[in-house]
């Protein structure tokens, strides 16, 4: 527990500092901390909200990513986990340039994005590839698979025999050969998953931003995508930012995980520790409430329910985003005071007043939140 | 149930599925998509269109008889004794009446209330579900609501003649996890506390093992295995069964170890009557499985399999 983890301003951090101290963080074993792929600095996407069919008055904005910094080590995986609506799928698109960003700055492999127009970013694009969420909207329903994957060969130049690296490029994820002259709606969800991996390997990319890979598939289908993405990353050397709400798939992906809430970052750590120890109380709450598919744990597990719904983006709440949901909210700083995300200890970053008394239990959830009977929090009108 | 469309081959959808539900108890159907466990909550209902679909066999409840009963007696149990929630609240509610109308509607028709009574009654289940300031939500239309708002909206509405057989198909497929928490303690408060039998249908092994006291596992059409929660997570018996615990991640558990994905897609099936389902798929698969049908055999462990697993994949993944 340092305190000069606390020093983080709110502007932009020197990047070699969040470098080294991200450094010791202990890494899952196998992953081979590399240099810095992706970094993002003070992200932020508002979209603006407007009124009137003339004039077009401003009126608000949806604050969808507000303010996010994070940084993505080549050959690893960062996951990004948080419920609809908290901004990750927008970070996402952000990152690409897929949606352009309204403040902040992304660095990829050294080059700043922000900068670049129109045909040197739809270069730099073939480094950098997005896998979708609904492989049957992402693929064009009168489009070969052969031809869809052809597509990305010719717009970007690949020189060579395309119709052999088509057939490499099912090898590499596990479809037959035959495939290539069908059609999406042949196949089935994990078969149309592995078409779109296949896109998006076919130009050897360095990192791949994958939005809810498996979370439209079976569940028995789930592992074998995943499973695909793993030996992918091995293979070829991949990068990856992992989208997802399903927490217990991010974790079993990722090396690093960090938790998006409303727009912003709360936590961040290694994804090791971070069942075993969540620091932030939308962790800790959100932790909570993913079911454990085993009676025996799930009898001994005590629940800690949110209440209400997640405030709307374009209203956020003052101070403390988090402070209108939190069970362990205190009287003073979480209405007033933003919270920073900042280093508690290496590489466990938290953006919460309150995190090192929460973690020692000084300070504890309020009871209604954790009675195991109680239907609804904050709502003593329950009989 | 068989279903019929002219110039194709009847499809089976379920073929043979039996339970029971007792008060208070809590029974989970399991399977994925396609595997014929809407479909069954539907016929238990009798919500099925009338053309094109035959059913047979017996759903009892209490004693009565639904399949056979006239439909306007079949409309007042239903509502009354039998409700039903569905995955997406946006398609169950109207969306150009008010959810006041929508709850009190029920209260008036099934419990005889009148309009100012139903009123009342209705902003105290809206209280009752977790939805705060009820009488300014019951004026609203379901667009005005969060999909998590809408969902305990939906639930009041299927509790207000306090039914004693609830079935909930996929109650919280659509929501995110955290509400997901909250709507389940609301169900097991109301299984706990009116003795309302309820019958849970999905996909999530999580919200199984949490919830029910027995668990149907189906797959195309057929229930599979059949056990009380801990026997079945503790000691799995069908390939099948223990193939999907293997194949999802475990937050608990250290990580690092691969998943073990079942082979191929619910779509490689044979046809019940060649042979097992389940067997183009099957780690375990003998000889019989592909020239002869297995049947559900066993008492409280039920299991359809001619070759099961003795010391499940999970347990040998499974610390503790």
């Amino acid at each position: 527990m340092t305190s000069d983890g606390r020093a983080d301003p709110g502007g932009p951090p020197p990047p070699d500092g969040a470098a080294a101290s991200a450094g010791p963080a202990p890494s899952n074993g196998a992953a081979v901390p590399g240099e810095p792929l992706l970094s993002v600095r003070g992200l932020k996407v508002h979209f603006p909200i407007r009124k009137g069919t003339l004039l077009q008055r401003v009126v608000g904005h949806v604050r969808a990513v507000d303010g996010v910094d994070l940084e993505v080590r080549r050959g690893m995986t960062y996951g990004l986990v948080g419920e609809s609506g908290c901004g990750k799928s927008t970070l996402g698109k952000a990152v690409l340039r897929l949606v352009e960003p309204t403040a902040g700055t992304v660095v990829f492999d050294g080059v700043d994005l922000g900068g670049q127009g129109p045909e040197p970013m739809r270069r730099l694009r073939r480094n950098m590839q997005m896998v979708f969420q609904d492989p049957l909207a992402s693929l064009d329903p009168r489009q070969s698979v052969e031809s869809a994957l052809t597509e990305p060969l010719r717009a970007h130049g690949f020189p060579g025999d395309r119709q052999g690296r088509v057939r490499e490029l099912l090898d590499i994820v596990g479809l037959p050969a035959g495939a290539a002259g069908r059609y999406p709606h042949e196949f089935s969800g994990g078969q149309r998953q592995r078409v779109g991996i296949a896109r998006a390997i076919a130009l050897n990319p360095d990192l791949i931003i994958a939005d809810e890979p498996v979370s439209a598939l079976d569940v028995s289908i789930q592992a074998q995508i995943v499973n695909l993405l793993e030996d992918l990353q091995e293979q070829l050397g991949l990068t990856y930012v992992v989208v997802a709400h399903d927490l217990a798939v991010v974790r079993h992906v990722s090396d690093v995980i960090g938790v998006m809430y409303l727009g912003a970052l709360v936590e961040e750590a290694p994804s090791d520790e971070l069942y075993a120890e969540p620091l932030h109380p939308y962790t800790i709450a959100l932790m909570s409430a993913i079911p454990i598919p085993d009676p025996e744990v799930e009898e001994r597990r005590r629940r800690i329910l949110l209440t209400g719904d997640l405030p709307s983006p374009v209203d956020v709440p003052s101070g403390c985003r988090f402070h209108t949901r939190c069970p362990f909210r205190q009287p003073t700083r979480c209405a007033e005071e933003s919270p920073d995300l900042r280093e508690m200890r290496p590489g466990r970053k938290v953006a919460c007043h309150w995190a090192e008394e929460i973690a020692t239990g000084t300070i504890r959830a309020a009871a209604s939140a954790q009675d195991p009977t109680a239907t609804e929090v904050g709502t003593p009108a329950v009989k | 149930m068989v279903f019929r469309q002219r110039g194709r081959p009847d499809v089976r959808a379920v073929d043979g599925v039996g339970f029971s539900v007792a008060p208070g108890e809590t029974v989970g159907l399991v399977g994925e998509s396609g595997c014929g466990k809407s479909v069954t909550s539907l016929a238990v209902m009798g919500l099925l269109p009338r053309r094109g679909v035959r059913v047979e066999g017996s759903v009892a409840f209490d004693g009565t008889e639904l399949l056979t009963l006239p439909p306007d007696k079949l409309r007042t149990l239903r509502g009354r004794e039998l409700a039903v929630v569905f995955q997406d609240p946006m398609t169950s509610l109207n969306p150009v009446v008010p959810i006041g109308r929508q709850v009190t509607e029920v209260l008036v028709r099934h419990r005889g209330l009148n309009e100012g009574e139903a009123r009342r009654e209705a902003g105290d289940l809206l209280r009752r579900v977790g939805i705060p300031d009820p009488s300014r939500r019951l004026r609203e239309y379901p667009h005005q609501l969060s999909g998590g708002m809408r969902q305990r909206a939906l639930i009041a509405t299927a509790l207000a003649c306090r039914p004693r057989l609830l079935i909930a198909d996929e109650p919280t497929t659509a929501l995110d996890v955290t509400i997901q928490a909250q709507i389940l303690e609301l169900l097991k408060t109301l299984v706990a506390e009116s003795g309302t039998a309820l019958i849970l249908i999905t996909h999530d092994l999580g919200v199984v093992a949490g919830m029910c006291d027995t668990v149907h596992v189906m797959y195309a059409g057929r229930i599979v295995e059949r056990a009380p929660r801990h026997d079945l997570f503790g000691a799995p018996r069908h390939p099948y069964t223990g193939g999907l615990l293997a194949s999802v991640p475990r937050l608990d558990q250290p990580r690092g170890t691969r998943l073990a994905p079942i082979a191929g897609s619910p779509r490689d099936t044979i046809a019940w009557a060649r042979g097992c389902a389940f067997a183009p798929r099957c780690p375990n698969r003998v000889d019989e499985c592909t020239c002869a049908t297995p049947e559900l055999l066993g008492g409280r462990h039920g299991l359809r399999c001619f070759n099961p697993l003795r010391s499940g994949p999970v347990q040998e993944v499974a610390p503790r």
